[in-house]
């Protein structure tokens, strides 16, 4: 035989492996039932819509839920504590992940997406943003960063925090969107009472939970220079306590009561898109897609006021640090239906479900390359003043800045309630002060964790 | 011995007659076994370190109780829930009694209309009447806001600011719950005797001496009733606050109940939030049976077997 007709022979066979691998067999868990546990979101909207495609597909049955956020992960919490495996698939963030992951709730999913008799070759791994995927990969070390070890779930979406503000507001009273924190200072006191009593300069999160933390607080904390823990002779100690702590935090202090909501400790991220939208506030530093849906046309009394800027700096920064929320889905580590499971996360994660849910489905930060390179994500998401450039501008250096500990919860819990405590109360003569103690309560609270 | 003259052998009655008693009592087992079951678990795990994080759990004896107990955490929870359950207990029974006594002695179309429109609170879940009041109260957008304005007044905090916060859910409090103590002072009402008023009527009794002689002692039953279960809600109060502040701002409004579902649930420790929970039912379940106590007397007081 001539080495040409062997060349041949390969060359088929190769393509014939390559024709083989590249479709599963979808219908290989026909007349499972999935369990599906969603958090009320856009994005869980998005995969209900094309719930019956992947019933008609796969023939698995999916029987879902869907809770408000204030009580979703307390259910969620219950649910896989107690081990039956149900729900076999889960909303989940980045942050719970360091809890659940490390009790053992949830699955490595990284076996089943090297399987080529389980992932289809459309499916495309790489093609998830590197900053957004990794962000849901931990070698469960507190204190070790994200982005290695096993891989605990799948994005559905994420979010940046980034400056949404009324170009209206602005025009009439001669202002520019803020790029230093000096002049959002500044333009904060400056729109206070902009349209009188009950208006202000800018919204951010006030309640007494980890959600206050985690947008414009630790974007602006990381941008700073600031960082929560940092590993010392094999422990965790909690550095709120670095004079970037303390100046950042003594600025954002300053910053609220000088411009903030009157009710600043009780806006949680519904009431400050809510007073962007009504124009009651002129300015609000929170997810970006928070500032995207009000803009939407008939979405607020605002809608197509609404323009997007990046990070204020501080004096001598130069790198806008946005801290980052994934939306994604996990696999029960107890589920009855681990294989028909991953079918699910495969399907809803695949390049072609999220060109949907990214332009269709309202889901506007897609985790996916191909999607946010594609002329139709551009021409929908693009029609909102700045928002493309400002997510391409801030979202180049995002990432979780938070040290991922299983004690997560607690610690922002406790410091977002020492913010509270001053800004509305005297407790605290200075700052300085309310941090070190800060400091040494959460040095003293992750003292057990063991740092191998 | 029968009518027939022989002798009765219970051993012989029908099994249906014979199991009967179990029967009847079987309903109240179930649900006492249902209710013991948590309870005694609950006692057993907060002597463990028991928690969502680990797959298994260790004896630890009373250490959960001793750290809880010498926690300025525990205390601060204990102060804010005794001064919730006053505030709000008092102001509902004081509050209630005065408009049942309105409405009591109105017979118009006005108070026949306010007797329903007032029992709509009562229809509504707290916590969907904490959301509607926090945007109400809010000031950018509130209609409370709005209608303070008019007197000058300009973003009152609410539940923003903790000088003002207790105020804020004690209100809202109020708003739900005075309409139930309302409605049993009511049927108190209505169901007293006439006699012993027209009596005092004849003898020119004013009606503040009609009140505080007849009104109020033959209306101590009821008053008791509606003090038992307003007491033991607001002791256990977790919707409202929950709702507005998150217990908030600071740690102004964390209470019992609130501490131990943030200890339990948020921060995954179950062992550690149970001392608080339990503690909160000893004090419930005291105050419960002295008000019971006080109830039976008031109406053994009042059907007039003591004097």
């Amino acid at each position: 035989m001539s080495k040409k007709f062997l060349l041949a022979v390969a060359v088929l066979a190769t393509a014939l492996v390559g024709v083989a691998s590249a479709e599963i067999n979808w219908r290989a868990y026909e007349g499972t039932t999935l369990n599906v546990m969603f958090n009320e979101h856009t994005y869980a909207q998005a995969i209900i819509a094309k719930l019956a495609d992947f019933e008609k597909l796969t023939g698995i049955k999916v029987v879902y839920s869907t809770t408000p956020e204030t009580n979703y992960f307390d259910k969620l919490n219950t649910a896989l504590s107690s081990r039956t495996g149900d729900p076999d698939i889960f909303m989940t963030g980045a942050y719970q992940t360091w809890e659940y992951a490390p009790a053992g709730y949830m699955e490595d999913l990284d076996p089943y997406i090297k399987d080529s008799n389980k992932t289809s070759a459309a499916y495309k791994y790489d093609d998830f943003i590197p900053g957004i995927i990794n962000a849901l990969r931990w070698d469960l070390v507190p204190g070790h960063a994200v982005g290695i070890g096993k891989l605990w779930a799948l994005p559905m979406g994420w979010e940046i925090n980034t400056l949404t503000y009324n170009k209206k507001i602005f025009e009439a009273k001669g202002l520019k969107a803020p790029k230093t924190t000096k002049e959002l200072y500044d333009v904060s006191v400056a729109l206070k009472e902009h349209a009188g009593s009950g208006t202000y300069g800018l919204a951010v999160r006030g309640t007494r939970d980890w959600g206050t933390i985690h947008p414009a607080y630790m974007s602006l904390f990381a941008t700073w220079g600031g960082k929560d823990f940092e590993i010392e002779n094999g422990k965790l100690v909690c550095k709120l306590d670095s004079k970037e702590a303390i100046a950042m935090t003594d600025y954002w202090v300053k910053l609220i009561k000088a411009g903030g909501a009157p009710q600043w400790s009780t806006y949680g991220w519904e009431l400050c898109g809510a007073d962007l939208g009504a124009g009651k506030a002129a300015m609000m530093w929170d997810a970006d897609r928070g500032g995207y849906t009000q803009n939407v046309k008939g979405a607020s009394a605002e809608a197509g006021n609404l323009a997007f800027s990046g990070i204020p700096l501080p004096e001598g920064i130069t790198v806008q640090r946005s801290n980052l929320w994934t939306w994604a889905m996990g696999m029960n580590a107890y589920s009855k239906n681990k294989d028909a499971a991953w079918y699910f996360l495969q399907y809803f994660t695949t390049p072609e479900f999220m060109l949907y849910s990214g332009t269709e489905g309202a889901c506007t930060d897609t985790p996916r390359q191909s999607v946010m390179n594609s002329k139709a994500y551009k021409d929908i998401v693009g029609e909102a003043e700045g928002y493309l450039q400002t997510f391409a501008e801030v979202s180049a250096n995002a990432s979780i800045f938070f040290t991922p500990q299983p004690y997560f919860f607690e610690t922002t819990t406790m410091w977002a309630e020492v913010l509270q405590d001053l800004v509305v109360t005297n407790k605290y003569a200075s700052t300085e002060e309310a941090m070190k103690q800060l400091a040494e309560r959460l040095t003293d609270l992750v003292s057990d964790l063991e740092v191998k | 011995m029968s009518e027939t003259g022989e002798t009765l052998d219970l051993n012989k009655l029908p099994f249906k007659t014979r199991v009967r008693p179990y029967l009847i009592v079987a309903p109240a087992l179930i649900i006492t076994i249902g209710i013991m079951i948590p309870f005694i678990m609950a006692i057993f795990l907060s002597l463990t370190n028991y928690s969502f994080r680990r797959p298994s759990f260790t004896f630890v004896a009373f250490q959960n109780w001793s750290r809880i107990l010498s926690s300025r955490e525990f205390w601060h929870a204990l102060w804010v829930t005794v001064q919730y359950a006053f505030f709000s207990t008092v102001a509902e029974m004081v509050l209630g009694v005065c408009i049942a006594m309105l409405l009591n002695s109105l017979n118009n179309w006005f108070s026949k209309f306010l007797r329903v429109a007032l029992i709509f609170p009562l229809m509504i879940a707290p916590i969907t009447a904490t959301i509607v009041w926090q945007l109400m109260l809010n000031s950018s957008v509130g209609i409370v806001e709005k209608f303070l304005n008019l007197f000058g007044v300009y973003n009152f905090p609410w539940a923003a600011a903790p000088a003002t916060a207790m105020m804020t859910v004690v209100m809202i409090d109020l708003w739900v719950n005075t309409s139930f103590v309302m409605l049993l002072v009511l049927a108190g009402l209505q169901s007293l005797p006439k006699s012993p008023f027209e009596s005092a009527r004849i003898d020119g009794g004013s009606a503040w001496f009609n009140f505080v002689n007849l009104t109020l002692p033959m209306l101590k039953p009821s008053l008791y009733i509606a003090l038992l279960f307003r007491l033991m809600a607001a002791l256990q109060e977790y919707a409202i606050i929950f709702g507005l502040t998150k217990g908030g701002p600071g740690d102004t409004l964390m209470n019992l109940s609130l501490t131990s579902y943030q200890t339990g649930f948020k921060f995954q420790r179950i062992a550690q939030s149970l001392p608080y929970i339990l503690v909160l039912w000893l004090i419930v379940f005291f105050a419960a049976k002295f008000i019971v106590k006080k109830q039976r007397a008031a109406q053994r007081q009042a059907s007039g077997l003591e004097s």
